[in-house]
């Protein structure tokens, strides 16, 4: 595959030694001429100086061959343009961004960059994921497959509590993973009973989130 | 456009900004980031009839006018981009775009050609 990769910071310079020895050819193309000069050192031609916005900086970085273009700079405009500009105009089949602010999310989607990573929103899971007391966190979106996977605290008050899995009306387009329990994960299955301070995983499409949240948590 | 009568609010991410407008202001100004879209609404989107988006950075300019047409159908975006490439490929996806950097180049090419050279 010809992957080419926009942003040359912590992101991009480890993606692009991985993406190598994995095989594959990459370009990285970083605008800042001192953090150039210094990935030109270890990566020599593979990495280009430019504006990666600047449609000669792709196309002389072979943009129309490319097979994949990530754009990981630290500026979510930038990310958003190279990957509209790789998408709409030059046809590259699969284009990822990194969204580093998450409150641009919103602007990934609606101008249809569809594979997007963002740190801070992942970060922000996982971290909630250790908190003792939280409501659902959003663990992994599968964007392109529309599922993601959840995680939720059964409270006391939860409809579910003392409840086998087998009796519970889950949406259709819903599975429960699996419960953990004092520190403890086991699969979920008809036989599981839950209890008060369980910590249950699912795996859903977006859409029905509602409708199981008003299973297993109280109104 | 406020001397002639509009309405008009500008956003500005630069608080000092204001300054470099008249002391007589007669339209609104919002201190923020006119890609947040809280700021934006503030700033009274929902209702423009234009929107114009002249940021000093391009791509900024190029998202905040997609954000202005397609998600607040704002039916007249005019959008600031200074890069010819970049401006020529959102001006065919049906951007209103401003070059100023080809309006630059048509203007003193014509001021060239125009003058009868030397040996004329």
């Amino acid at each position: 595959m010809y992957i080419l990769i926009v942003g040359g910071g912590k992101v991009g310079s480890n993606l692009t030694s991985t993406l190598m020895h994995m095989g594959h050819e990459v370009t990285l193309i970083e605008g800042e001429r001192e953090r150039y000069a210094l990935l030109e050192e270890r990566f020599e031609h593979v990495v280009r100086p430019g504006d990666a916005t600047e449609l000669f900086v792709l196309e002389r970085a072979g943009i129309e061959r490319a097979d994949l273009v990530v754009a990981v700079t630290g500026d979510d405009e930038d990310n958003i343009i190279v990957c509209q500009v790789a998408k709409e105009k030059y046809g590259v089949p699969k284009v990822i961004a990194r969204v580093n602010d998450p409150r641009n999310q919103q602007h990934f989607d609606m101008i249809g960059i569809t594979l997007t990573v963002s740190a801070t929103a992942t970060i922000l899971a996982l971290i909630e994921h250790e908190l003792p007391q939280h409501e659902l966190v959003t663990l992994i979106d599968l964007k392109r497959e529309n599922l993601e996977i959840v995680e939720f605290a059964i409270g006391s008050e939860s409809p579910a509590a003392g409840k086998f899995v087998r009796e519970l009306s889950l949406p259709n387009r819903s599975r429960l993973i699996s419960v953990t329990r004092d520190g403890r994960a086991e699969i979920a299955i008809g036989d599981t009973k839950l209890a008060p301070g369980d910590l249950v995983m699912a795996i859903l499409e977006p859409d029905v989130e509602d409708e199981l949240k008003s299973q297993l948590m109280p109104a | 456009m406020a001397s002639d009568g509009h309405d008009v609010t500008v956003i500005d991410e630069d608080g000092e900004a204001l300054q470099r407008l008249a002391d007589s202001w007669p339209g609104r100004f919002i201190h923020g980031h006119g890609l947040d879209t809280t700021v934006l609404v503030e700033g009274g989107i929902e209702t423009a009839d234009s929107v114009v988006v002249s940021t000093d950075g391009d791509n900024t300019n190029i998202v905040i006018a997609q954000v202005a047409r397609t998600r607040f159908g704002c039916p007249c975006v005019v959008v600031r981009v200074l890069d010819p490439g970049r401006a020529a490929f959102y001006a065919a996806q049906g951007l209103q775009t401003v070059c100023p950097t080809s309006g630059a180049i048509d203007v003193v090419t014509e001021a060239i050609c125009a003058t009868p050279g030397r040996s004329a």
